[in-house]
């Protein structure tokens, strides 16, 4: 710890703090609406969908494409996952099975 | 309490899925913590007052350099932002969840959003008790594996290296549950193909606001050709 504790404390006031502005900030907007926009309610139908897809790449954000090892032990490990997961439909399996393999990628072979 | 025990009962097995990612994530953030200097009782009010994984291992970084209280909420509402299309998409569901929406809210992680979000409770199961069970199962999980790790990281040491792909895995597993379930594709593809174009041109620090905004405009401009395929 290189914080004070009272810094310490600050820090996770102020993530708890933005965390929850993004949270509540929807239906802060839209508190008073009886009934939903259509167009905000077509979007609650489909960003679900749009927001995994971004969540995915947000994950992959510090992954150099031109710098080795170009994406190579990320790209492989996330077929691990994918082939595990259409195989057995094992959530425990896919995302223990990706981990170890890219712990294993990153720290022997892409070391 | 009969309500209550058949609510608990239909929302256990929903949320598997997520106990067995927070289990590991959390332990896996339990880890880091506690390799950093930070025992337990700082992972376990982490974990309970933030409730927000990608956040918490964000936050690590201004934890371990200079107090920076600013930027530390700034990149907070950045990396969170994408939580505000959760809100949107919850808006009708959680409308009439009375006394327990500001908790509902509160807990509307990745996880339990993507349970909830495509989620109906049986019939014959009160839905805000149901919701409600989810939520505060999700919870419990967090802390309790954020908790495991603190201990398991005090007590044991090995190469962490690479343990933080389990939050990519997750949401990979999360993304390939959610493409089997639909035929109309397009709004997946929008978010993953929107939001790597963003990246390659404004960079990893600041392509989140650029994509959400891109997102928003595609599923707009192609919203007839979108919305009369999806259901």
């Amino acid at each position: 710890m290189i914080l004070s504790p009272l810094e310490t404390l600050t820090i996770i006031g102020m993530v708890a703090l933005g965390t929850q502005i993004t949270r509540f900030l929807p239906f802060l907007l839209f508190a008073r609406r009886e009934r939903t926009h259509p167009f905000v309610a077509y979007l609650g139908r489909v960003l679900p969908y749009a927001a995994i897809g971004l969540l995915v790449v947000y994950c992959l954000k510090s992954v150099s494409l031109t710098a080795a090892p170009h994406g190579v032990p990320e790209a492989l490990a996330i077929l691990c996952v994918a082939a595990l997961h259409l195989w057995k439909n094992n959530t425990l399996l896919s995302i223990g099975g990706g981990t170890v393999i890219y712990m294993l990628l990153v720290q022997t072979i892409f070391a | 309490m009969a309500v209550r025990s058949k609510a608990l009962k239909a929302a256990f097995p929903h949320t598997i899925p997520v106990l067995t990612g927070f289990l590991f994530l959390g332990i896996a953030y339990g880890i880091i913590m506690s390799t950093k200097g930070y025992g337990i009782i700082w992972t376990f009010l982490m974990s309970l007052i933030v409730y927000a994984g990608s956040a918490q291992y964000v936050a690590i970084t201004y934890l371990t350099s200079a107090f920076n209280p600013i930027q530390a909420l700034l990149l907070t509402l950045i990396v969170n932002a994408r939580h505000v299309f959760y809100g949107l998409s919850m808006l009708d569901k959680y409308r009439d969840a009375g006394r327990f929406k500001p908790y509902f809210i509160f807990g509307l992680t990745d996880e339990t959003f993507s349970i909830v979000c495509s989620t109906e409770p049986p019939a014959g199961v009160d839905r805000t008790w149901f919701q409600f069970f989810v939520t505060l199962l999700d919870h419990v999980y967090w802390v309790t594996g954020s908790v495991i790790g603190a201990l398991l990281g005090s007590a044991v040491s090995f190469n962490t290296r690479g343990l933080d792909f389990a939050l990519t895995a997750l949401f990979v597993v999360i993304f390939i549950g959610q493409w089997k379930s639909q035929r109309q594709h397009a709004p997946a593809l929008i978010g993953v193909i929107g939001t790597a174009a963003c990246l390659l041109l404004f960079g990893p620090d600041r392509f989140i606001i650029p994509a959400m905004a891109l997102i928003l405009m595609i599923l707009g401009l192609f919203r007839q050709r979108i919305d009369g395929e999806v259901f």
